[in-house]
């Protein structure tokens, strides 16, 4: 029990430093894609709710393509994918320089393609189930299209989407373990980093498992904070 | 009373002319680039249809797909079988039932696959000696055996909450009026609240099982030749990115299929709920 303290402890001889660096590389990673991915999704569910077919059907392929690809295989796609096609695009105009693509941007990416196809789905269940009065009552106080969607239909459908969107950030958060596979340096890479140099896997990937448990009952808090706020006008009823 | 004219009943107005809106223009645009995409991938895949690559992979392919599809299936029915104590100690009455398998239930659903995987293949490490003094060092040992065990587990988890809440979903009125027609508790339950908890069940279930399929692709990463370890393995060699594309678009085929025969089966398993 000692040993592992001191395994865990900070500075000389411990690897706390290590893994919390790591879980800061994790909640960064799922932080700066949250807003990525609510903001594409939230576009493409617009699309998906537009009376236009056209725009519904190209909305619906992405969200088919990015709901069928296994997330790893999508992180893959990015990353070799985007680092490729620089490089053929760098050799065209006739630069010769070998390009990296950084982990941590590719993760964004990939993770804000996925976590938007599936946020455009929460979105969409919102919107429907928005009544047409709603959009009617802003028309009949003389609001543009996009003051009602601003003032009148966006905190409703906050509200409605949220349960949702609190279990795709979730979802997001396991996400980005997947990160580690192509070399950034999250909390999964670092404990398996310490998990080699000091021969105690078991203690490193568990704490690693209890790690993301109490990441993921923080945002359990945080979210039911927020769905509260986001309820603050259902208490008058 | 108006009489009712038979040829202006016919006459309907002439459909409001479709005009070029900005979401019509929008639309057009988006689906058009998707055609060129999917026209110039489809050219593409098919000029390499009979490469080098191809020749020399394609056996690979197929046997990586046949694993994955045995990953997937052996680690499904494992999970299926383990979900149903779960689900059952999990809505016990009593605590030192209910408690434990939370926890359980809790720790796969919070944690990333891949740190479950992790753990059971490279933590077994840790307990080499006890595992070998019960004769159990063997199943840790090998990836697989590992991934199809850290996988069940996983599955078994949210399988158990599919079907306690699809139990639950169960009005209580079904108890009772089967409680009135006599029948005993297991009848009622397997022949009453059963098939129409599976109703229920039915989507989630097969939500679980397209997770599987792309959960899957984590195998590659302890080692395990799946669909993604062979994609893998062939672009390591000849860093031809068509490797990753080929993977694509067959993980896409199956989940797509499995998607629509899924929505088939539901159809039919729920036709008598239509109106």
């Amino acid at each position: 029990m000692n040993e592992a303290l001191t395994l865990l402890s900070f500075g000389e001889g411990g690897w706390g430093d290590t893994i919390a660096f790591g879980i800061l590389v994790t909640v960064s990673l799922a932080i700066a894609t949250l807003p990525f991915g609510l903001f594409l999704g939230f576009v493409i569910a617009l699309a998906k709710n537009s009376s236009e077919p056209s725009l519904r059907l190209a909305a619906n392929i992405y969200t088919t393509i990015f709901r069928g690809l296994p997330e790893l295989l999508t992180l893959f796609l990015v990353y070799f994918g985007v680092q490729i096609g620089i490089q053929y695009g760098l050799t065209m105009i006739g630069v010769e320089t070998y390009v990296e693509v950084n982990s941590f941007v590719a993760g964004m990416v990939a993770l804000a393609f996925v976590f938007s196809s599936y946020a455009s789905e929460a979105f969409l269940s919102a919107f429907r189930g928005i009544p047409d009065g709603q959009y009617e009552g802003g028309k009949a106080l003389g609001m543009s299209r996009f003051k009602t969607m601003r003032f009148i239909v966006l905190p409703q459908l906050i509200r409605l989407a949220l349960p949702a969107l609190g279990n795709l950030w979730l979802i997001l958060l396991k996400e980005t373990s997947l990160v580690s596979v192509i070399g950034l340096a999250d909390l999964v890479r670092e404990s398996g980093i310490a998990a080699r140099v000091t021969k105690e896997p078991f203690l490193f990937f568990g704490i690693a498992c209890l790690v993301y448990l109490v990441l993921a009952m923080i945002s359990s808090a945080g979210l039911s904070r927020v769905e509260r706020w986001a309820k603050r006008g259902e208490a008058a009823r | 009373m108006i009489a009712a004219n038979p040829a202006a009943e016919l006459k309907r107005p002439p459909a409001p002319p479709r005009r070029w809106t900005n979401a019509r223009i929008l639309g057009h645009v988006l689906m058009a680039l998707w055609i060129v995409s999917g026209a110039s991938l489809v050219y593409y895949l098919g000029s390499n249809v009979a490469s080098p690559f191809v020749l020399k992979y394609w056996p690979n392919y197929i046997d990586g797909f046949l694993v994955t599809l045995q990953i997937v299936s052996l680690s499904l029915l494992i999970g299926a079988l383990l979900s149903l104590p779960i689900a059952a100690a999990r809505s016990s009455r009593w605590i030192i039932f209910s408690a434990p398998v939370y926890g359980y239930v809790y720790f796969f659903r919070g944690t990333p696959l891949l740190a479950q995987t992790f753990l059971i293949y490279y933590g077994a490490g840790s307990f080499r000696e006890e595992l070998e003094s019960v004769g159990l060092w063997f199943f840790f040992r090998e990836a697989w055996y590992c991934v199809i065990f850290a996988f069940a587990l996983n599955t078994s988890a949210y399988q158990a909450e599919i079907l306690r809440g699809a139990i639950q979903n169960v009005p209580k009125g079904q108890w009772e009026g089967a409680e009135a027609l006599g029948l005993s508790r297991p009848v009622t339950f397997f022949k009453v609240i059963l098939p129409q908890a599976m109703m229920v069940a039915l989507r989630p279930y097969g939500n679980e099982i397209i997770l599987m399929i792309k959960g899957s692709a984590i195998a590659s990463i302890v080692t395990i030749y799946d669909l993604m370890g062979e994609t893998r393995r062939a672009y390591s060699r000849s860093y031809d990115f068509q490797a990753y594309i080929w993977a694509a678009v067959l993980y896409l085929i199956i989940v797509e299929i499995l998607r629509r025969v899924w929505d088939k089966i539901e159809l039919r398993l729920t036709r008598h709920l239509k109106r």
